[in-house]
């Protein structure tokens, strides 16, 4: 191999601002783009749980069709397909706005969304009965057992998958490269392109993630230790990406 | 609206796309099949050596598992285009290049469900095993490995849906998938919506049924 190391390209030149603003945007995408998949999350939970069976059936259409599809594939969609849909005004402002970030966001969120709502769902699952029916034989109210007793099982049950999940969501945002999105990837492929170091710029690009993605799980596995109920296994979620 | 477009393009966008039947070397089945098993091959391996009694096995197995569980596929896609080709001195096809790219990444999620799977074989079939006379390798092959494997087909199921959604990724270097045919085709017909909303179903359709069979297998091969 006659390669030729030279990894002062990383901080010569724009690199360091370019790879500096990468990080801030794919961790601005992915703070947003949670948000979003948090609400529909819980949204679409519940709505599975409503007495109504149109209300059932729109969110488990909306979970099923959204999670079961690529998201690079919603991404073109948001991105290509959506926008000549809306108010000619409205596309104008979006498009002098950033439109590939919201795009980017949305294509994310949903998806995630879908996903979220699968985990929260199986976390509130798997408390058993049982425990519902001893709390509200102790004489609390139905409120009450929710809020001192099944709401914080389902938290904490709910953390290590949805912490997985939301690491997912973070290494996702990558696929943002594909509509223009200057995220960490992209600007990792610009330094590339620039100064023709493959190895050097995917390095630092790949560190970076690893670092984001390593220090996240260090905090969670935390979290999860402090609350951990002591013989509760969570039965929760897969390896899925 | 105007679902012909699909209809006009209804060759390039199934046979080449999806089964990769055509003038060109794509489609997503001939990416996803073929990286599920080679992927699973070297799982078997990664799964094993996260198992290991000697740290000098066990140790990088699992540097090589968090290593690709903890960066995107887009990363890993890009490594193996930029370096495949300067490590071996020799111009690889786009196919290659996927291929290698999946197999690597898919291995390591694929090993960590074969590693589940090998430990949620109870402990005392092992000690009976032992007992009996088998040696260790004995009782891998013939006690172990066949009870796991039984036990995974699930999760296997449900990876190669994951698998078959992210192989649209390899579209990003050029390969012709499912998702590069339609955009392609948008390129020339300008059809975004009618394009990308009737391949979101083809995937559904593809992935809904699998996930479907991946529940009935849960079911059926439930331990009693």
């Amino acid at each position: 191999m006659n390669y030729r190391f030279d990894w002062s390209v990383l901080w010569s030149g724009q690199s360091g601002a370019w790879l500096l603003h990468g990080v801030l945007t794919t961790l601005a995408m992915s703070a947003l783009a949670w948000l979003l998949a948090l609400f529909l999350g819980i949204l679409a939970g519940a709505l599975r749980t409503a007495p109504l069976a149109p209300l059932r059936a729109l969110a488990t259409g909306y979970v099923e069709f959204f999670r079961n599809v690529p998201l690079l594939v919603w991404m073109f969609f948001w991105y290509f397909a959506a926008p000549p849909l809306l108010a000619e005004n409205l596309r104008d402002w979006l498009f002098d706005h950033g439109a590939e970030f919201w795009a980017g966001t949305m294509a994310l969120g949903v998806y995630h969304g879908a996903r979220f709502s699968e985990m929260i769902r199986a976390g509130i699952q798997s408390i058993p009965k049982t425990q519902f029916e001893a709390a509200l034989s102790t004489g609390l109210s139905t409120g009450q057992v929710y809020r001192l007793v099944v709401l914080p099982i389902a938290l904490r049950l709910i953390i290590p998958p949805l912490t997985n999940e939301s690491l997912n969501l973070l290494k996702n945002s990558s696929v943002a490269l594909t509509i223009g999105v200057a995220e960490l990837t992209f600007q990792t492929r610009q330094i590339e392109t620039y100064t023709a170091k493959a190895f050097e710029a995917l390095t630092a690009g790949t560190l970076i993630y690893l670092v984001l993605c390593l220090t996240i799980a260090a905090v969670m596995a935390r979290v999860e230790r402090r609350f951990a109920i002591p013989g509760m296994i969570a039965r929760v979620g897969g390896a899925e990406r | 609206m105007d679902f012909g477009v699909i209809y006009r393009n209804w060759d390039f966008l199934i046979v080449q796309g999806l089964f990769g039947i055509g003038n060109f070397v794509g489609g997503t089945l001939r990416l996803a099949i073929p990286a599920m098993l080679l992927g699973f091959i070297l799982g078997i391996f990664i799964g094993l050596a996260r198992l290991a009694r000697s740290a000098w096995i066990r140790v990088p197995a699992t540097v090589y598992v968090e290593f690709f569980r903890g960066v995107p596929l887009v990363m890993v896609i890009f490594w193996f285009w930029f370096i495949l080709p300067v490590v071996l001195r020799i111009p690889l096809p786009e196919y290659g290049i996927a291929l290698a790219a999946f197999i690597f990444f898919e291995s390591a999620y694929l090993g960590e469900i074969i590693r589940a799977g090998i430990q949620s074989v109870p402990r005392g079939q092992i000690e009976a095993a032992a007992s009996s006379g088998l040696s260790s390798a004995q009782t891998m092959r013939h006690v172990v490995l066949p009870q796991a494997l039984r036990n995974m087909i699930p999760a296997l199921v449900t990876q190669f849906i994951v698998l078959f959604k992210d192989t649209s990724l390899a579209s990003i270097i050029g390969y012709v998938d499912l998702t590069k045919a339609a955009q392609i085709v948008n390129n020339r017909e300008i059809r975004p919506f009618e394009l990308y909303i009737f391949i979101a179903a083809v995937y559904w359709l593809c992935t809904y049924a699998m996930s479907r069979y991946a529940q009935y297998l849960e079911r059926r091969l439930a331990p009693a």
